[in-house]
């Protein structure tokens, strides 16, 4: 089929200059006469308008399936779309009295298949894929093979008996067939299966068997069909011999293809940081890649492509940005999903044309009855060996599902189309009884396989929330798992694990993955950080039920500027929050990856609003619950972003009307503003546990007294004006230009802190109670974030920034008293920090300074121009 | 295991030293509040194997009377003790037919594993330093994956070694350091820290540990019980998770 298809591709060049020289007859048509101002040119057009109408319709299908939940309940899609194309063929058929068209092996091979292969790869359950990998290659391999033989075999034995009437076929073109008929195809099995959740362990044998036996069909077809072509006298013992090698050659070979480009995919996607757009492409690029590299060195491309994904799932996820990954994710969900939309409609299609339909019932009955019957007494025998070996065993239940489940679709079809009419003489007949087991078992056993999960009672897969307990403990059993085994001194599934973890750590994630992303990549972390960001939102969406965010937002936020957000506000991002929860309230339930794909659409929302939101309101009253314990803990830290991003503000806003000699100065002073207010905050909030209402009254008023006291050099009323006239939104997407950044310096200072101060703080907090908990996640959460969005030599800038500040101030010690410390060290960092992120980078002072930093800092030139394009 | 041990012993290596040397004792693996007995105290039986296996006598003999008598309640086959007790003398550098914790320090892989001191901790019985290979089964036999016929087995006898709480009850005692039947949060603190790494700042596994025991406290004893560490594992498959198959 490989060589075929490359024909194939030739032939489509071939086509091109057609359709060109057609063009150009027309317009010398057209040149003849006098301008035209409007030419229809549809000739011009054909070719792609025809490809975009199809698409269109077979995913306008889609829309009217689902139009009535009744049928797609009981009809799987795939069924509804087979049924469709054949109408759809019936009505091309009746108009144009040719078919024309159909599902050619090359559209298929190179354009349909890859995407699906590629988002089962991708978004594969590694850990299940290679717990269960065992059985799943002795069903691919042997099973295949088992199927393969057997049902070619039994075809001709029964052939031989005369029932079938006088063929022009040997034993080998049996085979041929068999060995095409064999396979369970993977864009049938996921589109059947993924309506049925049956569970986890019973999806990903049959699914990862599907995939596997890819491999084996390819090889079992070339040697079968090159069998055929060299006649059946000519077969030695050598050419079966070759045809063993060279199993294990297109297997392996392609496996080893897919792990190079996954390696490679993976030490691109390191440093794209930089071209954050074409990120995604990179993804789609390279995996289809390997899928043509393997196929051009003749070798399992569906292997390659699989282990692609497979391989390079982890790193790249850790490395590109969350939009990016959104966008991988929706776009391999959607290629897929139209890939596999398109080809079972035009199965259908394929099927009503005249010249491919060669009956032979006895032959038909037969194949189909064979298939069935083989297929059960394979995974029977199979699963009675595996179970010796398995520690979790496969019942009987679910081997009727594995037996029911070996389904049959395009591939069969497309390596059908693919014979070549002059060797195997009963061309006809074999794609016409494949067509009719592909509709067989994707119409029936697809409409059956639910009732039967059903009435089974298969265990299914259940969505549920993730939790941080399952989480953590099933770390430890992981770990309890190796050692034991280690101890036992045997060399199981996870010995070997905990072998390849190790490995990973060491080794692979410090080439493959940016180092931001190797510190904060743990799973543990990863659910935790999940969990908040969902409290997080139920969080607005509660405050979205009461009509306004007020009850969380605490004193300090307004305190800080003295806005008053609560017009503006809340209908922005309530509105944006309410858009995410809807989102996720219509559950895109592709497959068997939905639930991590929910979990990951509740990562997305971290993008911008949730998180903002978060990071403005959610957390906060913490602040005044602990701060009587803590002296000057590390709670406070979201105190200083918010500071700095409305301080910004006024900076941009008086930069206009400000001198810049003035503003080293000003700078100054709104450091030291910054650190006075807090401390008065300090102070207030000591005075214990009050009512928020209380608070807040007490804290504008502090403010204002603070303001009117003109302890404080800047003009509050720059404040305002600037803040109060900016729309919400404008304002937020400023804030999130600079999120990384004042992020950034939240965690440092984090981590600049007493050691002791945690603990301080955990013991005021045990006995907390929900909110407290979730508040004290954001701080970690902080950090993860800015871990992963920041690279490691902005931080070493900043550090150098830093530096060269604290040498600096002398009056702010004095106004400074301890307390305020942290603060104002904070509220520095942030500045220093803001001042080379200045648009006008010479004229400013800081800027100058960083320019003449040591060398010892490091700083690569990019760095600084990335900050700035930020901006 | 039935009932006691005569007086002396009859075996098919004769018979063995009068029951002076036999003791009663609670068996720190064995089920909770069940009394089990554990023969002989010292390393007779590895002495005995030992023997066996240098003599080679009739191995098939002593070994399925062992697996009889003496490993019931573990459930394990023949071959699967054979290859166990080759692995226990292997370990066993001191040759005295017991392990020592440094026995298994020794194991490469188990020094890098996160969990490996509190594990290797959990083969021996509280206040001993060594186990013998009895102990050393016992322990082992947790992770024995439930047989189907196990599973609707009369509840009356005493609950098999690998049952799902017992399965549990072997991680929980992981955390519990100080044995209160409670997971404090300094005792998952320790654990996370140890399997999470040093990636991530004492805030954020401090916060972790929070969230972990609010997630699963019920009681509001910011404390994980047994009863709590059951219960937010319910929905996961520890039957599964926690089973290894024992090579033959």
């Amino acid at each position: 089929m490989r060589q075929v298809s490359g024909v194939g591709l030739l032939l489509g060049l071939m086509a091109l200059p057609v359709a060109l020289g057609q063009r150009s007859s027309e317009s010398a048509i057209n040149s003849n006469q006098s301008f035209a101002i409007v030419s229809f040119k549809w000739d011009h057009v054909k070719e792609p308008y025809i490809i975009a109408l199809w698409i269109l319709v077979a995913s306008l299908a889609k829309i009217v399936f689902h139009l009535s939940h009744k049928v797609t309940r009981v009809v799987p899609e795939s069924a509804l779309l087979i049924v469709l194309g054949i109408v759809l063929g019936g009505i091309v058929l009746a108009a144009d009295h040719i078919a024309s068209f159909t599902l050619t092996p090359t559209v298929f091979f190179f354009y349909l298949l890859p995407p699906i292969v590629l988002d089962a790869g991708y978004f594969m359950p590694n850990r299940l894929f290679f717990g269960n990998l065992g059985t799943i290659l002795l069903y691919a391999v042997i099973g295949t093979v088992w199927n393969a033989a057997t049902t070619g075999l039994s075809l001709y034995g029964v052939y031989l008996t005369g029932i079938m009437g006088k063929l022009n076929s040997g034993v080998l073109d049996f085979l041929l067939f068999g060995s095409l008929i064999a396979a369970v195809d993977p864009v049938a099995v996921l589109a059947v299966f993924e309506e049925v959740h049956v569970n986890e362990v019973l999806f990903i044998i049959v699914f990862g068997e599907s995939l596997l036996n890819d491999a084996v069909t390819v090889v079992l077809y070339n040697v079968f069909e090159s069998f055929v072509a060299i006649g059946p006298t000519n077969v030695t013992g050598i050419e079966c011999l070759k045809g063993i090698v060279s199993f294990f050659v297109v297997s392996l070979g392609g496996t080893l293809v897919g792990i190079f480009f996954a390696f490679l995919l993976s030490l691109v996607s390191r440093f794209t940081k930089h071209v954050r757009i074409i990120e995604p492409g990179f993804v789609f690029i390279i995996s289809y890649l390997s899928y043509l590299t393997a196929e051009m060195l003749s070798l399992s491309a569906i292997l390659a492509i699989t282990f692609c994904g497979i391989c390079c799932q982890k790193y790249v996820k850790a490395n590109i940005s969350e939009q990016s990954s959104t966008t991988v994710r929706y776009t391999m969900k959607m290629m897929a999903s139209g890939a596999e939309t398109i080809i079972f409609m035009f199965l259908g299609i394929s099927a009503v044309n005249p010249d491919i339909w060669m009956w032979n019932t006895a032959f038909i009955l037969l194949t189909l009855v064979f298939i069935s019957v083989y297929r059960v007494i394979g995974v029977v025998l199979q699963t009675w060996i595996l179970n010796r070996y398995r520690t979790v065993q496969l019942e009987i239940i679910d081997q009727v599902v594995m037996s029911y489940g070996g389904l049959r679709g395009a591939v069969a079809f497309a390596l059908v189309a693919l014979l070549d009419k002059d060797k195997v003489h009963d061309k006809n007949l074999f794609v016409s009884t494949t067509i009719i087991v592909v509709f067989f078992t994707v119409i029936f056993q697809g409409l059956t396989i639910k009732p039967l999960v059903q009435w089974l009672k298969v265990k299914k897969t259940e969505h549920r929330e993730p939790k941080l307990n399952e989480k953590l403990h099933g770390r430890a059993f992981d770990h309890i798992l190796s050692a034991i085994e280690d101890i036992s001194g045997q060399i199981g599934h996870h010995y070997l694990r905990d072998k390849w973890s190790n490995f990973d750590r060491k080794f692979l994630r410090k080439i493959l993955m940016r180092r931001s992303a190797q510190k904060s990549r743990d799973q543990i972390l990863n659910v935790f950080h999940e969990l908040n960001l969902k409290d997080a939102i139920s969080y607005v969406a509660e405050g979205e039920r009461r009509g306004s965010l007020a009850f969380i937002r605490s004193p300090s936020t307004d305190n800080m500027v003295n806005v008053d957000f609560s017009t503006p506000l809340p209908s922005t991002v309530e509105s944006s929050v309410s858009y995410l929860l809807r989102e996720k309230a219509g559950p895109v339930c592709l497959d068997m990856q939905a639930l991590e794909q929910r979990r990951k659409s509740i990562r997305d929302t971290e993008d911008t609003l949730a998180h903002h939101t978060l990071q403005q309101y959610l957390y906060k009253p913490r602040q005044e619950r602990n701060s009587s314990v803590i002296p000057n803990g590390t709670i406070p830290s979201e105190n200083p972003v918010q500071d700095f991003t409305m301080k910004e503000k006024d900076l941009e806003f008086s930069e206009s009307e400000e001198n810049n000699d003035y503003e080293t100065l000003h700078l100054g002073k709104g450091v030291d503003f910054l650190a006075n207010v807090t401390q008065q905050n300090f102070t207030d909030n000591s005075t214990g546990d009050m009512d928020h209402d209380v608070e807040m009254t007490e804290y504008s008023s502090s403010d204002d007294q603070l303001n009117q006291n003109g302890s404080v050099s800047v003009n509050p009323l720059h404040f305002f004006p600037s803040c109060l006239q900016m729309p919400w939104t404008q304002n937020y997407s400023s804030l999130e230009n600079r999120e990384n950044i004042s992020l950034s310096s939240v965690s440092e200072y984090i981590a600049s802190c007493d050691p002791n101060v945690p603990d301080l703080f955990w013991e005021s907090g045990t006995d907390t109670n929900n909110k407290e908990t979730v508040n004290s996640g954001y701080c970690s959460e902080v950090s993860y974030k800015s871990e992963n969005s920041q690279e490691e030599n902005s931080l070493l800038i900043f550090e150098g920034l830093e530096d060269s500040y604290l040498k600096e101030p002398q009056e702010k010690k004095m106004l400074l008293d301890v307390q305020g410390n942290y603060r104002s060290a904070a509220a520095r960092r942030v500045q220093s920090r803001r001042s080379f992120h200045r648009p006008k980078p010479l004229q400013h002072p800081k800027l100058q300074k960083l320019a003449s930093l040591p060398a010892s800092c490091h700083v690569p030139p990019h760095s600084l121009e990335q900050e700035e394009t930020q901006l | 295991m039935s009932g006691r041990p005569a007086e002396t012993w009859e075996t098919p290596l004769g018979s063995l030293p009068a029951a002076s040397s036999w003791q009663e004792q609670r068996d720190p693996g064995g089920v909770e509040g069940k009394q089990c007995f554990l023969y002989p105290q010292d390393c007779i039986w590895a002495e005995i194997i030992r023997w066996v296996l240098k003599s080679r006598l009739s191995q098939c003999l002593v070994l399925e009377f062992l697996s009889n008598s003496c490993f019931k309640p573990v459930k394990v086959s023949h071959s699967q003790i054979t290859r166990l007790y080759s692995r226990f003398t292997s370990l066993d550098k001191g040759e005295n037919g017991t392990l020592s914790r440094e026995d298994f320090q020794r194991i490469p892989e188990l020094a890098i594993n996160p969990l490996g001191d509190r594990i290797i901790n959990a083969f021996f019985p509280e206040g001993e330093d060594q186990v013998n290979f009895r102990g050393f089964m016992r322990t082992l036999a947790h992770f024995r994956p439930i047989e189907d016929n196990e599973k609707s087995k009369d509840q009356n006898g005493p609950e098999p070694l690998n049952s799902r709480s017992n399965k549990l009850h072997f991680a929980f005692r992981l955390y519990d350091l100080d044995k209160d039947d409670k997971i404090s949060r300094d005792e998952l603190l320790q654990v996370l820290r140890m399997m999470v790494g040093v990636n991530i700042s004492d805030e954020q596994l401090g916060s972790i540990a929070d969230r972990t025991i609010q997630e699963a406290d019920q009681d509001g004893d910011s404390a994980i019980s047994f009863a709590e560490f059951v219960k937010v594992l319910e929905k996961v498959d520890v039957e599964q998770k926690m089973s290894i198959r024992f090579l033959h």
